[in-house]
């Protein structure tokens, strides 16, 4: 009983200093990037825009992304087409309005998986460091990176052919190797703490030693990660979907829509090139600020990497 | 200095053998029958059969033997040839590489300069409508994506200014060659290139700028009466340069990369539009010489890095 209501004081009181509790954690640092970081501000308010298009599209967008009209093609802007229609006349508004579903579709899945694998082979390789396992990894990221990025992407949709898993298979294999570094070294540093010699010596198995004394201590660049790598995702999508490579017609991404082979279209009706390259370049900027502030914020050692 | 250029070209030889190895396997992880896949959509035509491709691709040998061969082949210069085609891939790497290493350099060289100076301006106008102006240039550069600004400019330059680019490329050099057309070619998809692959690098100068002249031996430098151009020319730069140029070396891979896009847009026949061409036709034996030959550029330029790297900081040197 007296128990009881010492724990619940304490809890109060670490409350109101802000320490603990998620949702005080939380607010707090949303206050902070209110105050301090404008910028990234805008690019949250980008984000939370762009998802709430993502899953209300449906309600959103005034006609299905696939709905031809072709008595209506290449309309300009107008009261029934807000952004004008396509060659296939298409809503381009509406094709803007789905393509930020399909794009958030790649990209969280890829930043999903290239969290879990990231982390997993950060941890591992971090605590094992100098052993011939780590070493042996290594050496296969250093490979991995002395192919560009978009080769490699490349390389991977011939072999597995276009479509939305095949592009998240493919962002997520790069995504794991190239941070697995960046984990990787933050265990590095974590690993020299003396609470790691203390949890030894009560005895903590290598599991929990990683999961319990490592893992929350590396969330921060794990969430940096996160945020940056979803506009790269994003991006990178787009750059295969241009070349042709990714998302098939006719599932609308923004890459897609700005396809080389549409150029002649374009002349005769540059709103489609415009629109769909603009949704695109709103997107990269909110996760390039926000993920700017995050770093700032929460883990101002990172800058740079 | 010299042992360390030792090490670290030796290092070159470890990283080769292991790309070779992803690339080799890449292509083998395939599931189902890789000769199957690529003649999916063209099976019979050009009488090519299944096992002719086989053969020629060395499938029907054990696979460290497939590997032996095809390495060998490959340091001894002998690239394959294309499958569709049977181009040699020799000539066309000779024929194509002048094309994107051009377009690389001069964007290299336009995004540093463009990077390097704004950031320092931004860096020593703190704070000034200057900085928000010149920052918020580098953040556009960020966010759009260089097929996109490409594609705008192709259109509205043609739909306001009447301007094209030249449909047929001419060489700068030899034969057939006419240096300022090359030039009126390569320019402005270079500076379109330059401008995003310059942002980061004017970030980065800003940010690390900004951080050396809080040091105590910038303050002692203004303390005993130097100039501001001096403090910052002499003493401020030559430390904050130092991670700007590992960020080139990086932007650097990025125009290698890039370049598959900004070749296709601009229809430059370099290495870029090459692979789009090989994706597209599946042609597996092209594929993996074409990655095996970009790894090695950048393999080179991360060498140029390390080296310039070490050159500008004695402590990587002797340690």
């Amino acid at each position: 009983m007296e128990q009881g209501r010492a724990q619940t004081e304490l809890a109060e009181r670490l409350e109101a200093s802000g320490a603990g509790g998620q949702r005080s954690r939380l607010r707090n640092f949303l206050t902070r990037l209110v105050r301090e970081k404008p910028l990234g501000t805008i690019g949250l308010a980008i984000i939370v825009l762009m998802c709430l298009m993502a899953i209300f599209a449906d309600l959103i967008a005034p006609y299905g992304f696939q709905e031809q009209d072709l008595s209506a093609a290449r309309l300009s802007y107008s009261w029934d087409h807000f952004l004008g229609t396509d060659q296939l006349g298409r809503d381009l508004f509406s094709r803007v309005v789905y393509g930020a579903r399909v794009s958030l579709q790649v990209g969280i899945y890829s930043v999903l998986i290239t969290l879990a694998g990231a982390t997993l082979l950060g941890v591992v390789t971090g605590y094992y460091s100098g052993t011939w396992i780590d070493n042996s990894i290594q050496r296969v990221v250093d490979g991995f990176m002395t192919i560009p990025y978009l080769v490699f992407l490349l390389f991977v949709m011939s072999i597995l052919g276009p479509g939305l898993l095949n592009i998240v298979i493919a962002l997520s294999i790069e995504g794991v190797l190239i941070n697995s570094r960046i984990i990787r070294a933050q265990v590095l540093s974590t690993k020299e703490n003396t609470y790691m010699d203390a949890g030894r010596a009560i005895g903590a198995s290598t599991p929990r030693l990683m999961t319990l004394y490592i893992l929350p201590n590396i969330m921060a660049p794990i969430i940096i990660i996160g945020t940056v790598s979803l506009g790269l995702f994003i991006l990178a999508e787009a750059s295969i979907s241009y070349l042709g490579f990714g998302i098939p017609p006719p599932f609308p991404t923004w890459g897609g829509m700005l396809t080389r082979s549409g150029l002649d279209q374009f002349y005769v009706a540059p709103h489609l090139a415009i629109w769909p390259g603009f949704a695109l370049s709103l997107a990269v900027f909110g996760f390039n600020m926000f993920g700017d502030a995050l770093r700032d914020l929460l883990d101002p050692r990172l800058r740079g990497t | 200095m010299a042992r360390y250029l030792l090490r670290r070209v030796l290092l070159i030889i470890p990283t080769f053998f292991i790309v070779s190895i992803i690339v080799f396997s890449m292509i083998r992880l395939i599931p189902g029958d890789i000769v199957d896949q690529m003649l999916e959509d063209r099976g019979g035509i050009y009488g090519i059969d299944h096992e002719e491709i086989r053969e020629r691709m060395g499938l029907n040998r054990p696979i460290h033997m497939q590997y032996l061969g095809w390495a060998t082949k490959f340091f001894t210069g002998d690239f394959g040839e294309s499958l569709w085609n049977k181009r040699s891939g020799l000539d066309e790497f000779k024929r194509r590489f002048p094309v994107t290493f051009q377009l690389a350099v001069m964007t290299i060289i336009l995004a540093s300069v463009w990077g390097v100076f704004v950031g320092i301006v931004a860096a020593v106008k703190q704070d000034s409508v200057l900085d928000y102006l010149l920052r918020s240039v580098s953040v556009v550069g960020l966010s759009i994506p260089y097929f996109w600004s490409s594609t705008l400019v192709i259109i509205f330059g043609s739909l306001w200014f009447n301007w094209s680019s030249a449909v047929i490329y001419v060489p700068p050099f030899g034969d057939r060659a006419d240096f300022w057309e090359n030039m009126k070619i390569m320019i402005v998809p270079a500076m379109l290139f330059a401008f995003a692959i310059g942002a980061p690098i004017a970030r980065m100068t800003r940010a690390t700028l900004l951080e050396v002249m809080r040091t105590d031996y910038i303050r002692t430098a203004r303390a005993k009466g130097l100039t501001g151009y001096a403090v910052i020319n002499r003493h401020a730069l030559k430390n904050a340069l130092i991670p700007v140029v590992a960020m080139i070396g990086i932007q650097a891979v990025f125009a290698v990369g890039g370049s598959t896009i900004m070749e296709t847009i601009w229809r430059l026949p370099g290495l870029g539009q090459y692979i789009v061409d090989v994706v597209l036709f599946r042609d597996y034996t092209m594929l993996q010489a074409l990655t095996m030959f970009i790894a090695m550029i950048i393999i080179v330029i991360n060498l140029l890095v390390d080296i310039s790297y070490a050159w500008l900081d004695p402590r990587i040197r002797y340690q």
